[in-house]
């Protein structure tokens, strides 16, 4: 695929994203987006681009042409889960591609998650390379033994005999209403399974990238989505993009704060940012992606730069992911801060039904810019 | 038969002799299930078991080295070592395990038969459950679906008629584990004559690949307890157990057809347990020469493609670099 030519913003390169060993190099990290979408348009078209442009659609469309796109270049790439053939997906990510693939490749599990979760373990062992799809990324309790012990750990008490590519993708987050069930942050319970990588999708343009290299990679992976995000407008990569799976985004670069956030936190965060500009802040805002493992080598090049760390997750304040960020950044860059780590996280309480107390269970963008008030001190102290 | 009772047997010493720690399942007893099995199926079929799996190892090709130096966690084990008794694996023979919880490989065995039929190869899947997982929701959930899809899968209930220390019929209100798929048809086998699992098998195999999944129950038999944890006398008696041993031993039935139809001598008898005790000895020397695995293993293989990630020890001042 063609590369656009002369764009400031990331290079694709057109070969695969293999992990990121190699390709720590040669991808560039993702420049921060900070030009209004419509001038990036512009300046794109004064260009001379032989193929695909950056291409605007809502986070659905993106993964679903991920999608389609794997699977047209892989033919031992499968989607199995409730509703995703016929119905095309109850967030429309398979929407009508069981017409082009058939109904084996598209596969329309009975409501069974235990079940079908072993089921995509037993024939990712034998070499498919099979996406499993959670409806809701809570319903996924139910085949936490197959996670956890099959999928996670089978590479290992194989002695290595056996990968095991999968991907485990669905919704997960607190939406609108949805009540507790519904409204679970399952990355608290998968971080510490062994074997397994975790990874959050934020935007339109990684939630594609990010998914075509978790099909390609060899390690089972889970992929976070969030209820609220699929509507997001936004520009995809053109081309092949794959984007590397350990590696975070830096949002906005800034120097007198880094702010750590994934998946919805990220919107959050930015709205709080827009806020904290005006009153004179500088904040660096870093989407961590990868879950788990942690990019420490962004997370501390941040920290070391502005020396104060505020996280911000939509996990419960009790062992979640930014419970164990903050154990990480205390441990290994406790001289390089001036503040101890705030961490911003959803109350130790199940998700009420009621508006006004769901919105008090999350983080919100008042939150943040009070946190920044707090490590930052007040304006005047602050050097822009 | 005879190789795999007399590794068990050894199995037993080497626990007591606490070479072999952690949990030990054996399969003396049920070697005719196995045995009748390999001898229907080819090794582009798949087969999934539980933790009782030292025979099926072997039977999938592996060999006594592999099983021994496994269990007492040496290198040289069929998991080099880390995963220990309920974790044999075979890839080359499409032996997938070996698992630890009960019933949890009878999805895993309907996604092998999946990539069967998605890859339209001709092979069957085997899973394999005992009694005990018989009554868990996931072998249902399996069933469905392979019945649902027409997949071509075997599920084998290896019916020794107690899940650990529960008989069969204080467990399940329906014992009769070959009509449990309902709407999947079901056939019921002598476990202890390995002619009749044999047979059983090729049927079974037949059946899956032209018409549909189905359940094949062998009635079969455990010397051990479930585990050498269990001595096994708590929840039968002493009689019954040396009743089947005199009555329905497999291995004294196949030497009875064999001497009694005149296809061998006692001598060739004895030449093959001769062989069959050398073949142990020499595994068994080997395992016990092999060493333990280096402690850098402990960060080998969590992922496929470990990307050089850094992973904390205890203190989390160690860092450890993974390969790229």
């Amino acid at each position: 695929m063609a590369a656009t030519v002369g764009s400031s913003i990331a290079v694709q390169r057109a070969q695969p994203a293999v992990g990121c060993s190699a390709g720590r190099a040669a991808i560039a990290p993702a420049a921060p987006l900070r030009r209004p979408a419509a001038a990036v348009r512009a300046a794109q078209r004064s260009l001379v681009v032989s193929a695909a442009q950056k291409r605007e659609m809502m986070m659905w469309e993106a993964l679903r042409e991920g999608l389609d796109e794997e699977m047209e270049r892989d033919p031992t790439v499968c989607l199995m889960g409730e509703d995703v053939g016929h119905y095309g997906g109850s967030y429309k990510v398979s929407n009508g591609l069981y017409k082009k693939y058939g109904e084996m490749r598209l596969l329309d599990t009975p409501i069974c998650e235990n079940g079908f979760m072993g089921m995509g373990v037993g024939a990712a062992m034998t070499g498919l390379r099979p996406i499993v799809e959670g409806m809701n990324m809570g319903f996924l309790l139910l085949a936490f033994n197959q996670i956890s012990n099959n999928c996670g750990m089978l590479h290992y008490t194989s002695g290595g005999q056996f990968k095991v590519p999968m991907v485990i993708r669905g919704p997960g987050g607190v939406g609108r209403q949805l009540g507790a069930e519904h409204s679970q942050r399952l990355e608290s319970y998968f971080q510490s399974i062994p074997g397994v990588q975790l990874v959050a999708c934020s935007t339109v343009a990684n939630a594609k990238a990010l998914l075509k290299s978790a099909i390609r990679s060899d390690n089972p992976i889970i992929f976070f989505e969030h209820v609220l995000l699929y509507n997001v407008k936004g520009e995809v990569h053109p081309g092949d993009y794959c984007q590397c799976l350990e590696r975070a985004e830096v949002v906005r670069e800034g120097t007198d704060v880094s702010i750590f956030c994934y998946s919805r936190m990220r919107y959050v965060v930015m709205q709080a940012v827009a806020e904290l500009e005006k009153q004179g802040y500088n904040p660096e805002v870093v989407d961590l992606i990868s879950l788990k493992p942690f990019d420490m080598e962004t997370i501390s090049k941040s920290i070391k730069k502005t020396r104060k760390a505020i996280i911000v997750e939509e996990c419960m304040k009790t062992g979640g992911i930014g419970a164990s960020l903050s154990a990480v950044i205390h441990e290994s860059l406790f001289n390089e801060l001036d503040h101890e780590v705030l961490r911003l996280s959803s109350q130790d309480v199940p998700t009420s039904y009621a508006y006004e107390l769901e919105a008090a269970t999350i983080v919100q963008p008042e939150k943040v810019v009070q946190a920044v008030h707090k490590v930052c001190g007040a304006r005047g102290l602050v050097s822009a | 038969m005879y190789l795999l009772r007399r590794m068990e047997i050894t199995s037993d010493m080497l626990y007591k002799a606490k070479a072999i720690r952690g949990f030990c399942h054996l399969y003396d007893g049920q070697e005719a299930v196995v045995v009748g099995m390999e001898a229907a199926l080819e090794k582009t079929d798949s087969v999934i078991t539980s933790y009782r799996d030292h025979a099926t190892h072997v039977m999938r090709g592996g060999s006594v080295l592999e099983v021994f130096a496994e269990l007492m966690g040496r290198v040289d084990g069929a998991s080099k070592g880390k995963g220990g008794s309920m974790h044999l694996y075979r890839r080359q023979a499409n032996f997938f395990g070996g698992q630890g919880i009960v019933g949890a490989q009878t999805p895993l065995g309907a996604g092998l038969a999946l990539a069967h039929q998605y890859n339209q190869d001709g092979g069957v899947a085997v899973t394999l459950y005992g009694d005990g997982a018989a009554n868990q929701g996931q072998l249902f959930e399996a069933f469905n679906m392979a019945a649902l899809w027409d997949l071509p899968c075997i599920f084998v209930c290896e019916n020794n008629h107690y899940g650990m220390g529960t008989a069969e019929w204080r467990a399940a209100k329906s014992p009769s584990y070959f009509t449990r798929g309902d709407y999947m048809p079901g056939m019921q086998c002598d476990g202890m004559d390995v002619l009749a699992v044999r047979q059983a098998f090729a049927f079974a195999k037949k059946h899956a690949l032209e018409k549909g999944p189905m359940i094949l129950e062998v009635d079969t038999y455990r010397y051990h307890g479930h585990s050498m944890s269990d001595p096994g006398s708590t929840y039968r008696s002493r009689d019954e157990i040396s009743s089947i041993r005199q009555k329905r031993d497999p291995l004294e039935h196949a030497r009875k057809l064999l001497l009694d139809g005149g296809l061998a001598e006692v001598s060739d008898i004895k030449a093959i347990e001769r062989d069959v005790k050398k073949q142990i000895d020499e595994g068994l020397g080997q395992a016990k020469a092999s060493p333990h695995p280096p402690m850098e293993d402990l960060w080998a293989n969590i992922w496929k493609a470990p990307l050089g990630a850094e992973m904390r020890g205890i203190d989390s001042s160690h860092k450890q670099r993974l390969p790229q």
